[in-house]
């Protein structure tokens, strides 16, 4: 389990708890988290669970999946440390870890 | 046995006229009658495509089997009409085609992205009938327009055209709602986006029926006559690039952004013609029967409208139910690159592959209870009707945005919509929709 704290463009953070092998997509959502749609159910098939993983975290989180990056590529706001919250599965190691939301999810 | 393959364009090509359609031999094509035959009848004698299952609204029946008993399924009847296509039903199975674009084509000069291959002598490219690499940069060019971001600013002008058009209804009479609402509304909005004069609107409506239309239809207009009407859009519209593209910075339309940006502005006319056809279709067939689609589906469940009518907090979820119970755009078609194996079913390059969203989109695998209009859902956003990968619908903010403020406005307005008859179906595979819905608000 990790505790996840999710930013929301206005500022607005919210800490849940994410249980092993889910997904920061699915925890946002199973936890009423504002700002991540996750409308295609966590297949990286429409990035609406566009978000910036926070310095230092994106060594733990793994690689981006050509599907990802194709889908990230079309997203608004695209960023260095932009990533899918869908394909980011939550563990120990990521205890603690910061994700900020866009302004609008497209 | 038929081959259960697509059959190749170069060796038998589809001739125009269309030869006559194979029907299955019945006393008439009733709704209440196909209904009927499909519960029962062989797969193989189904030819989905026909107008006649969507007029009647009968195509669910057949799709139900489809998922149950044939997910991937060969249509191999009426190849001289679409050289036989492959129909693929379950959630799981679409999501699997529109996400492996390296496989699956969207090419226009392979057939595009519709069941009926894209006329090939009047090729008009379009990023949704493009691969990548090119499609991601002409995507790119409008993406910007249709951003949650962008939209914000428009909000109050869709409110506005929204508050005019509910305002002028009349009250105590008969009128058709497609025409009145969805038509005018959806015009005036893709008016306002491409900065095309008010006054003319309904020719934007015209040159997206004439796009899609069934060329075999009575009183369809002919090759010919489609040809000359698309190039009269694009004369106009090259009206108001050539007086944007001057300009020192670009306006905030569409036609401004694609004569400004370096991805699109050297786009060669049938090019500049493809991205206008593909935009305005994209504005108008689906968010007009989606706004024709919520009229009907909250006067078929009146628990639902009352749950609205109480709790109006509920309109973003009760627009996605809408969108996903309407499916405004029945499939999309891609065409296998190289053979393939998709769910044990061997696709051979060339292949014409049909995602049927309008049955994914009632597949009980992956929506619990998918035949009921519940505006309240858990995940209402997973649906498919925007489709998945990255040919996922562009406007879908936009889309969303409309509905919202409509049935907002609605609410406010209207304790009452009475719909007085069934509505009159579009004859088409591909536009899920309707030609007219009538109604009376009391007086």
């Amino acid at each position: 389990m990790a505790k996840i704290t999710y930013v929301e463009f206005n500022g607005n953070a919210r800490t849940v708890d994410v249980a092993d092998g889910v997904s920061l997509m699915e925890g946002a959502l199973g936890n009423g988290v504002r700002g991540i749609d996750g409308d295609c159910g966590g297949n990286a098939a429409c990035a609406t669970c566009h978000v910036y993983v926070a310095d230092g975290w994106t060594g733990k989180i793994g690689a981006i999946s050509d599907m990802e990056e194709a889908m990230l590529e079309l997203a608004d706001g695209r960023e260095a440390n932009s990533r899918l919250a869908c394909q980011i599965f939550s563990s120990s190691a990521l205890d603690g870890m910061v994700v900020t939301m866009p302004e609008t999810q497209h | 046995m038929a081959s259960r393959h697509t059959l190749p364009r170069d060796e038998s090509p589809v001739e125009w006229p269309l030869p006559p359609r194979i029907r299955p031999n019945l006393p008439d094509y009733t709704a209440a009658t196909l209904g009927d035959w499909l519960k029962t009848a062989p797969l193989d004698e189904v030819d989905i495509a026909d107008p006649i299952y969507w007029e009647t609204d009968t195509n669910g029946i057949f799709f139900k089997r489809l998922r149950d008993e044939a997910p991937i399924h060969f249509t191999g009847i009426n190849t001289a009409r679409h050289r036989g296509y492959w129909s693929v039903s379950r959630w799981a199975d679409i999501m699997a085609v529109d996400m492996n674009h390296a496989v699956f084509s969207s090419d226009a000069h392979l057939g595009g992205i519709t069941l009926f291959d894209m006329d090939q002598d009047f090729i008009m490219p379009m990023f949704i009938a493009m691969d990548q690499p090119k499609h991601d940069v002409q995507r790119k060019a409008v993406n910007p327009i249709v951003s949650g971001s962008n939209l914000a600013a428009f909000e109050s002008l869709i409110r506005e055209r929204t508050q005019e058009v509910l305002d002028s209804l009349p009250r105590g009479e008969v009128f058709d709602w497609v025409d009145k609402v969805s038509i005018e509304l959806t015009s005036r909005m893709l008016a306002t986006l491409f900065d095309f004069p008010q006054e003319h609107r309904r020719k934007l409506t015209y040159w997206s029926d004439i796009s899609t239309q069934d060329p075999e239809l009575p009183g369809a207009l002919t090759k010919e006559e489609r040809q000359a009407t698309l190039l009269g859009m694009l004369q106009e519209f090259m009206g108001l690039w050539n007086e944007r593209v001057n300009d020192p910075e670009p306006k905030g339309d569409l036609v401004s952004m694609l004569a400004h940006n370096p991805a699109t502005r050297d786009m060669p006319p049938m090019e500049f013609m493809g991205n206008l056809v593909l935009l305005i279709v994209g504005g108008n067939d689906t968010t007009r029967n989606s706004i024709t689609g919520g009229l009907k589906f909250l006067t078929d469940n009146p628990a639902e409208f009352a749950k609205l009518r109480s709790n109006p907090a509920l309109v973003e979820s009760a627009v996605s139910e809408i969108i996903r119970y309407q499916t405004p755009l029945a499939h999309m078609r891609r065409t296998a690159l190289e053979d393939t194996i998709l769910a044990g079913h061997h696709i051979r390059k060339g292949d014409k592959v049909i995602m049927w969203y309008a049955s994914g989109n009632r597949d009980e695998r992956a929506i619990e209870n998918p035949d009921a209009f519940i505006i309240d859902r858990d995940r209402p956003r997973q649906h498919m009707a925007f489709g998945f990968g990255i040919h996922r619908c562009v406007g879908n903010r936009l889309a969303e945005l409309q509905l919202k403020i409509l049935w907002e406005e609605i609410l406010k307005r209207f304790d009452s919509i009475e719909v007085v008859a069934e509505p009159e179906r579009v004859p088409s595979a591909f536009v899920r929709g309707y030609k007219s819905l009538m109604v009376r608000i009391p007086a």
